[in-house]
């Protein structure tokens, strides 16, 4: 799978509080949900976002709440993947769940960091360069230039080849 | 094999009863999973997409409606709504209504949940909490929650674990939550991520069980899977009196294998530590931030909303009033606590100083509702997460720190050290009783 996308970027330890704020959780449609994504930091993030857009962050993406809320509104703004330089605990295996691919490559994030890229925005800054990333290798392209991303543990890619946890759940239920 | 606690665990519920290392992935039966009002909505939707008939053990899921209790707006009403009615369709025996319990984390272990050795998943970040009890608790998202309702199991990967002594003579005003606060300053906020947190040394015996509550309750804040004290006295007795006998208690082997290990001499812990705006790691020695002005004080939440805590902070506010241009809430974590704190003369003081006195709620901690702040607001809370729009407007700034801190503060209206207010020797009569506090 091509994954193709104009990406934005964070900064280290974004947390899930900054994503989705507490007191949209007791929504669950995740079109809903969706409206309120870094709503306190960058409203007007929403509005920039199109469909394919890829994040790029630095460490401990995703960082505090278990809130599933968080991937389920990136998925549903139409974000297609997120590399960071490494992912928080929960928010890491809430992704894989749901289906937000998500890709561990260091060295990709620092290259961008001693690029100054300019983009629109404060919190997040949206440019319009694209990234491609083939999703079974874990190769990464921007610019003329390729990255790695970090594999998946074996299990994990079986969970994802089961067609993600629900499905996987539903085979050994099955049992 | 030389294993570490979370190891320990990990091999007892284990589903094939065989003794696990770090890195192995296991499926393991969770004695405890944790169902929330926040969380739960979504996890009934997974859990009908499965497409399950039942929920595996019944006997072993309890559902708490805390995040929004009462509900502040009709979407939370309706996330209710849901809760009740799969509770009601899946004959969930153990469910906890407003009114009829608190908030998740402090209401397990007060009705007797929690026991050494267990391993508890939660939709709740914070479920590491029960680490306190010489447990594995874990937070999850609602899916992998909903698949563990379904199949009574799920994957865990087993932890790499650091471990963290405390030796040396506890200081004044120092408690369980600046032990966290050190930590977290040390390694950083993904200082531990997917490990385990091991918490040991005599120095412990110096601090009692709800302030090992709080030294749990962040392990997440540092990354961490979980967060647990090794089997100690305390622990033990807290067993014997909760449950009759004394379980069985979990210490690591000698020689287990750590892949870092810190020792903290608590006389160089020698003042209350301060989170800064707008990450937990952001500490400090409250030297460094005395004198800022704090509009709102809060008092509460899932590992700070303890008889412990309510006793420190009352001791503070003792015949003194919130300070004019400052405002104090104070939430007990339990309808149990709420009305030991009615009994011990607590509220009283709390309501005579000025203070807002709420239900047991998550509401203001995680931002749901009983009291956000506004543009440009300084807070100044007992709670876990100092994220940037965490307790409402993204222009707010929180401040963490120890009940003692917050009360003074709320006292004088800017953060403030409690010497420069109360008598230790005073506060800790009052406060612990006869517990070895030094």
């Amino acid at each position: 799978m091509l994954i193709e996308g104009n990406i934005h970027i964070v900064g280290d330890n974004v947390d899930t509080d900054v994503i989705i704020p507490g007191r949209y959780l007791s929504l669950t449609d995740p079109k809903e949900i969706a409206k309120h994504i870094f709503e306190g930091v960058e409203p007007e993030f929403v509005k920039r976002v199109k469909p394919g857009d890829i994040i790029v962050a630095g460490r401990n993406f995703g960082s505090g709440s278990s809130r599933e809320h968080a991937v389920i509104g990136l998925k549903a703004l139409g974000i297609s993947a997120i590399v960071a330089k490494s992912f928080a605990r929960i928010f890491y295996r809430n992704a894989i769940n749901v289906g937000l691919p998500i890709f561990i490559s260091p060295q990709l994030v620092e290259f961008l960091e001693k690029m100054e890229i300019r983009g629109v925005g404060s919190f997040i800054k949206s440019t319009d360069l694209k990234i491609r990333i083939y999703a079974e290798s874990g190769e990464i392209e921007f610019l003329d230039k390729k990255f790695r991303s970090t594999a998946l543990p074996t299990f994990i890619q079986d969970i994802i080849a089961s067609g993600g946890i629900i499905e996987w759940a539903k085979k050994r239920l099955g049992r | 094999m030389k294993q570490t606690i979370a190891e320990k665990i990990l091999s007892k519920k284990n589903i094939e009863r065989k003794e696990v290392k770090a890195g192995d992935i296991i499926l393991g039966k969770p004695d405890v999973i944790l169902i929330n009002d926040a969380s739960g909505p979504l996890t009934f939707i997974q859990f009908r997409n499965i497409g399950a008939k039942k929920v595996a053990d019944p006997q072993s899921v309890i559902v708490v409606l805390d995040h929004f209790s009462p509900p502040p707006s009709l979407s939370a009403a309706e996330a209710f709504k849901e809760t009740r009615k799969f509770v009601q369709e899946y004959e969930i025996p153990n469910f906890f209504e407003i009114g009829k319990g608190g908030i998740e984390h402090t209401l397990l272990p007060e009705k007797g949940f929690i026991k050494p050795g267990s391993l508890i998943i939660g939709g709740d970040s914070h479920t590491c909490t029960y680490g306190a009890f010489n447990a594995f608790g874990t937070g999850l998202g609602s899916t992998d929650i909903a698949v563990a309702l379904a199949l009574g199991y799920t994957w865990f990967l087993v932890p790499e674990s650091q471990r963290f002594k405390f030796e040396g003579r506890r200081m004044p005003f120092v408690s369980g939550k600046d032990l966290i606060l050190r930590v977290i300053k040390d390694i950083g906020v993904d200082g531990a991520t997917y490990q385990s947190m091991e918490f040991t040394g005599n120095g412990l015996l110096q601090f009692n069980i709800d302030e090992y509550m709080a030294l749990c309750n962040m392990a997440v804040e540092a990354g961490a899977k979980t967060g647990i004290v090794e089997a100690n006295e305390n622990i033990a007795k807290w067993a014997v009196s909760k449950f009759g006998d004394l379980p069985e208690l979990i210490k690591a082997d000698e020689n287990a294998e750590y892949i870092n290990s810190i020792e903290y001499n608590l006389s160089e812990i020698d003042e209350p530590l301060v989170a800064k705006p707008h990450s937990p790691g952001n500490v400090v020695n409250i030297s460094e931030v005395e004198g800022i002005h704090v509009d709102q004080v809060y008092i509460g939440n899932c590992a700070n909303g303890t008889l412990t805590d309510l006793r420190q902070a009352a001791f503070v506010l003792k015949g003194r009033n919130v300070a004019k241009g400052t405002r104090l809430i104070v939430v007990p974590a339990t309808q149990q606590i709420y009305k030991q704190a009615i009994k011990e003369g607590l509220i009283d003081i709390f309501l005579e100083a000025g203070a807002s006195i709420s239900t047991p709620t998550c509401g203001a901690c995680f931002g749901g509702h009983m009291g956000l702040l506004s543009d440009g607001e300084v807070a100044i809370a007992t709670t876990n997460r100092n994220f940037r729009g965490r307790m409402g407007s993204a222009k707010a700034e929180i401040y963490l720190a120890n009940a003692f801190v917050a009360a003074a503060s709320a006292v004088t209206g800017y953060i403030t050290n409690p010497k420069k207010v109360v008598d230790w020797e005073e506060a800790k009569k009052f406060v612990y009783g006869d517990h070895n506090v030094n």
